[in-house]
């Protein structure tokens, strides 16, 4: 039986997100309210716009069941997705919640604005050959992370302008996130990856 | 710009300036004059703000021509909110859309509300890293402006006007006009181009995708939570609202009822929730009152 995949609908480029999971045999559930949390076998939180989507989470008395879910069952996070699977912030508005569970300090818009949104190839061990083409839209960095958060990829030291490896995805346990969207390109490892951390929890 | 962790990757694709017309899907984009509504509308949900110097109600109100923003004001707005922030250059001024792309501004909008600076040509969009957005009031104009490079399309409706008539059927239009693409066979595809004044791959791509090749938002007279909700169901992406919010009686708590309707668009009950209690709704004009000079949505071709 296919597991049911929810992807948090409450802004953002959800249709993307569900069009890789569908292509992946998965049944796709959106999901709006704490009522359609139940039943789901893993969740993916979307790229968007992580202000909105945790004023509205907060509103819509989300964050308690999504908690609650988040040691239960696996969890994927692209952009602002990654956000809101961050144990901290930094330069986030001061009363922005998450969902947490990631030892993480996610920096927002670390790459800047708009104008410095960009594409490059990156090598991921944990998806195989060849390199991943990455598409970064005001993204999120992981700024620090603790020895329980394994890093499945980062913009190596000779690529970035910092000079050091900028690490922009991460796993622990069940929970995963990456600074970059996969949904908006056609290859679908990335999403391969959590099907198959859904179907082996 | 300042920024502090850039990497060598490659900036200002088709796919980043079309993908962040995608993360902005679902949400409500406000206009703000000032840094207190900008922060109004980010403590609302909103997913964008639009700096500009005067609501389309008060350039309506008061007439001459409508220009880019001041940047200082811009740079303030940019200052105050972590959500993105897109300003309006004038139809064809490419060099204030060069201005709003310096100052760091994250989607520009050429933009009917303004007085157009060029009856004949609108900007080239891909001569620039920053993405744009433009109106449209049916298929046809919306293709012609993604041939010019826009990554974001709005229906325009009647800015400033508090009457929805217009966005309903500027969206319905141009919906409608995909839908019949899609029902065509391919040999009819060519006369469809012809008819339709837009690029003949542009068109046979949405005939076969069933939607634009970029997210469809609409915009002008949205002035109540049933309004933006009603646009969602016709299709749209997201919503637009300019004079609706800042004119009305209490907007704070417009504001984050047109963003609690635009989220739960298919729900009635919650659509009714967000709706009680919100004061008055802006002085609305109606369209049919406006003489046709006087009329934003015909500018652009």
């Amino acid at each position: 039986m296919s597991p049911v995949i929810g992807v948090l609908a409450i802004q953002g480029d959800v249709r993307e997100h569900a069009r890789c999971l569908e292509q992946l045999d998965v049944d796709v559930r959106l999901v709006k309210t704490a009522e359609q949390l139940k039943g789901i076998a893993g969740l993916v939180i979307p790229g968007g716009e992580s202000t909105t989507m945790s004023i509205l989470a907060v509103k819509n008395n989300l964050f308690g069941p999504l908690r609650e879910l988040r040691n239960q069952i696996p969890m994927y996070g692209s952009c602002a997705g990654l956000i809101m699977l961050a144990d901290s912030i930094s330069d986030g508005r001061a009363d922005q919640e998450t969902i947490g569970g990631l030892n993480i300090t996610a920096k927002r818009n670390a790459f800047g604005r708009q104008v410095d949104s960009f594409e490059i190839d990156l090598h991921i061990p944990a998806i195989g050959e060849p390199d991943y083409h990455a598409v970064f839209i005001r993204a999120p960095l992981v700024e620090a992370a603790s020895s329980a958060v394994e890093v499945l990829a980062a913009i190596p030291a000779d690529k970035s302008l910092t000079g050091t490896d900028q690490v922009v995805a991460v796993r622990q346990g069940n929970l995963m996130a990456t600074s970059f969207h996969p949904e908006i390109t056609s290859d679908l490892r990335i999403h391969k990856y959590f099907v198959d951390m859904v179907r082996s929890a | 710009m300042a920024t502090d962790a850039a990497s060598t990757g490659v900036t200002g694709t088709t796919r980043v300036k079309r993908g962040m017309a995608d993360m902005l899907k679902g949400g409500v984009i406000m206009d703000v004059v000032n840094v207190e509504q900008a922060k109004i509308a980010e403590d609302a949900g909103a997913i964008a703000v639009m700096a500009l110097e005067r609501v389309p109600a008060d350039i309506r109100a008061q007439g001459g021509v409508a220009r880019m923003s001041d940047p200082t004001m811009i740079d303030e707005i940019i200052q105050a909110v972590s959500i993105p922030v897109m300003a309006k250059a004038r139809i064809g001024h490419f060099v204030e859309a060069q201005v709003i792309q310096s100052l760091g501004v994250d989607y520009i909008d050429e933009s009917e509300v303004l007085t157009p600076a060029d009856y004949i040509n609108h900007i080239d969009k891909w001569a620039f890293t920053v993405p744009f957005v433009c109106g449209a009031t049916n298929l046809g104009e919306a293709l012609r402006r993604i041939n010019e490079g826009a990554a974001m399309i709005r229906s325009k409706g009647e800015a400033g006007t508090g009457d929805v008539s217009n966005a309903t059927g500027h969206i319905r239009t141009i919906k409608g006009e995909i839908r019949r693409l899609s029902s065509m066979s391919k040999d009819e595809l060519y006369v469809a181009a012809k008819e339709l004044q837009a690029p003949y791959d542009l068109v046979c791509e949405v005939a076969e995708k069933g939607a634009l090749p970029v997210v469809l938002f609409t915009a002008g007279g949205i002035a109540t939570p049933a309004d933006a909700a009603m646009m969602m169901q016709l299709g749209a992406d997201g919503v637009f609202v300019g004079s609706g919010i800042f004119k009305s009686g209490d907007p704070v708590k417009r504001a984050n009822a047109i963003v609690q309707a635009t989220l739960h668009f298919d729900n009635p009950d919650e659509i009714a929730k967000a709706s009680r209690g919100l004061g008055e709704a802006m002085v609305g004009i109606n369209v049919a009152d406006i003489p046709v000079p006087h009329r934003l949505a015909e500018r652009g071709w």
